[in-house]
């Protein structure tokens, strides 16, 4: 199939481009991006393409890479399956997305991983990548067959959800990844320390809410990031959300170790004051934080500190947040609101859009050790294209993903994902 | 203030300094009624009330079915060893088989903070009250310490309160500080640091910086039980070490300061927070915190269901 997609602003961070192309697609392939002027260049006339995409205004980027979600398939379907998960994505302008195991069973098995590879092969959207975990059962009492998850397709390891907490298991677990040359992504939480339903501080005393402290995450990042600098793989820490983290991950850095961090939308968006009224749609771990870290968490992704977003989508029906604040569930889905709350960041001025698709697209890919995302002549046919402006008002009843549980319902944004190409094929 | 307009009391951060005083003045009216010798009016007769008690609690589920059978109205009681709840019912479904019954007012307590304003937002015509939830709130505790307060030296503004104990895990001590202070009294707190949740700064309660420098200056010493089970969870290493650093016995009080009013919401351990001479001496007021326990919830209810403060001088 050949597609012409005319007359919109490419950006791609990688060629520093920034400026009215169109873009021939053809197959799975990208076979010409030319300024509208270089007709004559053209692979093929717009009169012979099977789809012509009016692009005007709107902007093409890289194919977004979520590299953090919960699809709840196998065991908990009644959440979230792959295949309402892929349409949540390609809603949400992702072309790719790493799901987590702790599925029901957890994702230790070479045949689960491919059998998740195959169903969403099947939906032919957005790819699923899995991660597979670190321990069998994520029980972190012995180590996956890490070679043969990643010969079944597996793209990394970890047990999130559950912190590895036992420190020879981790050292391990990352000595024997190099060995593949594999990556570790941590979820670094002492379970001790983090024994509370939301953030420790004014707002947690205020409302009688067991308090979990920065602490019980940074003292994990900071193990961690000495395992690295012991064994020398390749670290990612999810889910960044204190201001002590993005400080060990910077010194990290400038250490020159191969760590990579990750923070989710809600963590540069809200603050524990979300939790005021018991809302159990802001509950999630780790939690909601202070204005400090919401800001620290803003700085470390302008200055690239922190290299990407990724939602850590969880699904969870009425039945697990419904109920009194203590007893609900953790998690809110983020697939379908990352861009647009990522757009914030912009039209604050935070991030420019090149820095924004980095974070979104290329530095996610690069961690994942995926394809290169680009938009020139033979890269692959991969690209979201959205509108930067358009105003829209979310309304959770209309979402693609088959959970609700979403702070941001009846939120008001600037910005909204037109259409998202896989493999040369529209999806939306 | 000639009408009260609140539907569910959940909290002290929801009622207005006007409300609290509204609610206590109207609490002194009805207290005679506790001292006729026959104790009941019919005000409320042909009221449903649902005493909802999720948690174990003795005096504050007495005090509620006192208060509301002196009001004349009908009492049903659910608890959780009773309740469907142990069947596995969310509490969701228990509220919406509650609703269905129609009930007026539903008096609750439950282990979860946050679990009646849950309840309040689910329920279409029925009042909740408060009756403790979790670490977070007690307000008809407050109120009754207010009036209590008040009763003993006039007045609340400008009073200094001090609370002595597990403020860490005390929905009294929460709503204590909140009320208190939004009635311009100075409320100051003292405790092993483990016991002085982070934060509590920000809810207008002073840190002392010593047991002696909570105790000198206050005009009301409110000390809190200490539950034996946070030992379990490093809170504190014994009894022994805690009553001897901030137990309080009367010679020990009366070193420190001569004329405070002691205060605790009951029950006592006593020995640990408060010796026996301290709890039963002439300047301690527990048993009138009871007495008045009963004259704010008769109150409440009253209001609740629609009551004016004079209409009741009969």
């Amino acid at each position: 199939m050949r597609i012409l997609i005319e007359n919109g602003t490419v950006v791609d961070p990688k060629q520093s481009l920034e400026d009215t192309r169109n873009v021939y697609i053809d197959g799975k392939k990208i076979i010409a991006v030319l300024p509208p002027s270089e007709l004559s260049n053209a692979p093929f006339l717009r009169d012979s393409a099977d789809h012509v995409y009016d692009a005007q205004g709107q902007i093409i980027c890289p194919g977004l890479v979520d590299i953090h979600v919960h699809f709840r398939e196998p065991g908990q379907e009644y959440k979230e399956t792959i295949e309402s998960g892929c349409k949540a994505a390609e809603f949400g302008g992702f072309t790719d997305v790493c799901c987590m195991p702790n599925t029901t069973p957890v994702n230790d098995q070479p045949e689960i991983t491919q059998s998740i590879i195959q169903k969403a092969q099947s939906f032919k959207g957005t790819r699923v990548h899995p991660v597979a975990a670190i321990s069998p059962g994520s029980k972190g009492q012995g180590l996956t067959e890490m070679g043969l998850l990643l010969k079944a397709g597996a793209c990394a390891f970890s047990d999130d959800g559950q912190p590895v907490s036992n420190p020879q298991l981790m050292r391990r677990a990352m000595e024997y990844a190099r060995s593949f040359d594999a990556l570790i992504v941590s979820h670094c939480e002492d379970l001790k320390l983090a024994e509370g339903v939301m953030n420790e501080g004014t707002i947690s005393t205020r409302m009688g809410l067991a308090g979990i402290p920065n602490a019980a995450e940074s003292v994990m990042v900071m193990r961690d990031i000495a395992l690295c600098e012991l064994t020398g793989a390749h670290l990612h820490i999810a889910h960044v959300s204190t201001a002590q983290s993005v400080e060990a991950i910077r010194i990290a850095k400038d250490k020159g170790l191969p760590v990579t961090a990750e923070t989710a939308p809600h963590y540069f968006t809200l603050t524990d004051a979300a939790v005021l009224e018991y809302d159990t749609h802001a509950k999630m771990n780790p939690p909601l934080r202070t204005e400090t870290d919401r800001a620290a968490i803003r700085q470390a992704l302008a200055e690239g500190v922190i290299d990407a977003i990724a939602t850590d989508h969880a699904p969870h029906s009425d039945l697990e947040k419904i109920v009194p604040f203590d007893q609900a569930a953790n998690g809110i889905i983020g697939l379908e609101t990352s861009l647009a709350l990522g757009l914030r960041l912009v039209h604050e001025n935070v991030l420019t859009l090149s820095q924004l698709i980095e974070r979104m697209s290329i530095n996610p890919a690069k961690i994942m050790k995926m394809p290169e995302k680009g938009i020139a002549s033979g890269y692959p046919a991969d690209l979201t294209i959205f509108d930067l402006s358009v105003k829209h008002t979310l309304s959770a009843q209309l979402l693609a993903s088959k959970s609700r549980n979403t702070p941001f319902d009846g939120w008001t944004f600037r910005g909204k994902v037109m259409q998202t190409i896989v493999d040369g094929r529209l999806c939306l | 203030m000639d009408h009260f307009h609140q539907k569910h009391i959940l909290d002290m951060a929801s009622l207005s300094k006007q409300e609290i005083d509204y609610i206590i003045n109207t609490a002194i009216t009805l207290k005679d009624i506790s001292n006729r010798p026959i104790k009941k009016v019919p005000t409320l007769r042909g009221k449903s009330i649902v005493h909802f008690f999720h948690e174990p609690s003795t005096r504050t589920r007495t005090s509620f079915e006192i208060a509301a059978k002196r009001m004349s109205a009908d009492t049903f009681s659910i608890s959780a060893s009773t309740s469907s709840m142990t069947k596995g019912e969310t509490l969701l479904d228990t509220v919406n088989t509650l609703q269905a019954m129609n009930p007026d007012i539903i008096v609750m307590r439950h282990s979860a903070s946050g679990a009646p304003h849950f309840v309040s937002r689910k329920l279409l015509n029925a009042s909740v009250i408060n009756a403790g939830d979790g670490m977070h709130a007690h307000p008809t505790q407050c109120l009754l310490d207010m009036m209590t307060v008040r009763e003993a030296l006039g007045k609340i503004k400008d009073l200094k309160l001090s609370i002595i104990g597990d403020i860490f895990h005390s929905r009294v001590a929460r709503s204590n500080i909140i009320g208190f202070t939004k009635m311009g009294a100075k409320v100051t707190v003292a405790a092993p640091c483990t016991m002085i949740p982070n934060g509590v700064d920000k809810l207008g309660a002073q840190v002392a910086k010593s047991l002696e420098d909570a105790v000198s200056n206050a005009d009301i010493i409110m000390a809190l039980r200490i539950q034996k089970e946070r030992q379990s969870n490093f809170f504190f290493p014994s009894e022994r070490e805690y009553a001897s650093f901030y137990g309080l016995s009367y010679e020990r009080l009366k070193s420190m300061n001569k004329n405070a009013y002691i205060m605790h919401p009951g029950p006592i351990n006593r020995g640990v927070e408060l010796s026996s001479d301290v709890a039963d001496c002439p300047e301690s007021l527990i048993m009138k915190q009871v007495t008045n326990g009963v004259a704010i919830r008769m109150a409440l209810l009253y209001l609740l269901m629609g009551g004016t403060r004079n209409a009741h001088s009969n």
